[in-house]
């Protein structure tokens, strides 16, 4: 087919094309995994018991704000990743910043503690299953952010496909806090930051694979 | 008007639905992706019409991903640049299931053609001698004239290595011929 030819057959298809497609399809995504995951959360794990304790406490608070924080960032970048040509790098660096933030609390908190609480403060009682936990309820959204990426057109698969984990890791530790009974900043800092990255993980492998247009 | 101002504008016209304005987008785009190409794939010609249809294709079919904040060659840029790698990769790999034929026929062609063919695949005969990490660099940015940093991410190289691959490959292709042709 002579390109000219192509050119009149791309302009006869051509209709108007709506202005926020890709932004609606991610927000679908994100409703719908966000949703998957609390639902998942509910069946499998449960509420924790102990509302009128903790409701009040920053450590219940700062576990959504992790996750939260996390996730708007992770959404902005991952938009940026899906259009061609769009920079995405330099608002990718603020990802560093969560993370970072509970590290701090972390490390005053380890220093302040009694040496022999150190060990407890990291390891809770549940950090065999904690990062698991998280990546099992980010893994709907996962899917739901791969079908959202596929409507788009990010060319760098691998970080497109991290990105995508992240985020969905984040929107993971928003339903897993509403259940999990860990409330020290230590063990935030470490089980939670590793189960936002198995999905992540998990999207740099799937990326290049499922991605591709 | 300046090249950046005009496909904008044509291009926002077109989103909102004018096919005149769309015309003249993809008609003044597909010279500007067959020069990009065409300086990219100095080695297949042949490959460029296809390879300039396909990034219009996906032109066509992602344009709802154009912002109008980003500039909009930038975003072609990355499209044909992607279509570009994509292809290159699908056919490395091609290239690496098929042995190529010794056909006899070659000896048939005319005077010149030979000249140029043998020349092509005394070159081929000779890189094969290389490693990978020498051979790969040196085919993909001094052959096909890819940037550094394309040539990376194309084999997985780093790119201080990519340098240093067609820096010593090409050493020891130079040693290789004064060897064999005294």
């Amino acid at each position: 087919m002579k390109t000219d030819e192509l050119i009149h057959a791309l302009v006869a298809d051509a209709r108007p094309v709506p202005t926020w497609a890709v932004e609606r399809r991610f927000a679908l995504a994100v409703m719908l995994g966000l949703a998957a995951a609390v639902v998942l959360m509910l069946g499998v794990f449960g509420l924790r018991h102990d509302w009128a304790a903790v409701w009040m406490l920053p450590m219940f608070w700062g576990k959504f704000a992790l996750g939260g924080v996390l996730a708007l960032l992770g959404l902005a970048v991952v938009l940026r990743l899906s259009r061609p040509g769009a920079p995405w790098g330099r608002i990718a660096v603020w990802l560093a910043v969560p993370p970072l933030a509970v590290w701090a609390v972390a490390v005053a908190d380890l220093a302040a503690a009694a040496p022999s609480e150190r060990l407890v403060l990291l390891l809770g009682s549940t950090w065999r299953t904690c990062p698991f936990n998280i990546a099992l309820l980010s893994l709907p959204t996962l899917a739901a952010l791969f079908w959202a990426m596929r409507g788009a057109a990010p060319t760098r698969l691998a970080w497109s496909g991290a990105c995508a984990g992240l985020l969905a890791g984040a929107l993971g530790v928003l339903a897993y806090a509403l259940h999990c009974p860990e409330m020290q900043a230590p063990f935030v800092a470490l089980w939670y930051l590793a189960g936002m990255l198995l999905p992540a993980a998990l999207g740099a492998l799937l990326g290049p694979r499922l991605l591709r247009w | 008007m300046e090249t950046e101002e005009r496909l904008r504008i044509w291009m926002l016209q077109g989103l909102a639905g004018d096919a005149q304005a769309y015309q003249c987008f993809l008609k003044d785009l597909s010279a500007y992706v067959r020069n990009f190409l065409r300086r990219r794939l100095a080695q297949r010609p042949d490959d460029v019409e296809d390879l300039v249809q396909e990034t219009l294709l996906a032109v066509h079919h992602q344009r709802h991903t154009y912002r109008p904040e980003l500039p909009l060659t930038a975003w072609v840029h990355a499209i044909a640049r992607y279509k570009l790698i994509d292809w290159l990769r699908a056919r490395a790999a091609r290239d690496a299931c098929t042995e190529p034929l010794e056909d006899e026929a070659d000896t048939f062609f005319t005077h010149a053609d030979r000249e140029a063919s043998t020349a092509r695949r005394d070159l081929d005969v000779l890189l094969q001698t290389l490693p990978e990490r020498q051979r790969l660099p040196i085919v993909h940015m001094k052959l096909e004239g890819l940037s550094v940093a394309e040539t990376a991410r194309l084999t997985g190289m780093s790119e201080s290595a990519v340098k240093v691959g067609v820096h010593r490959g090409l050493k020891a292709l130079a040693a290789l011929v004064t060897r064999s042709a005294p």
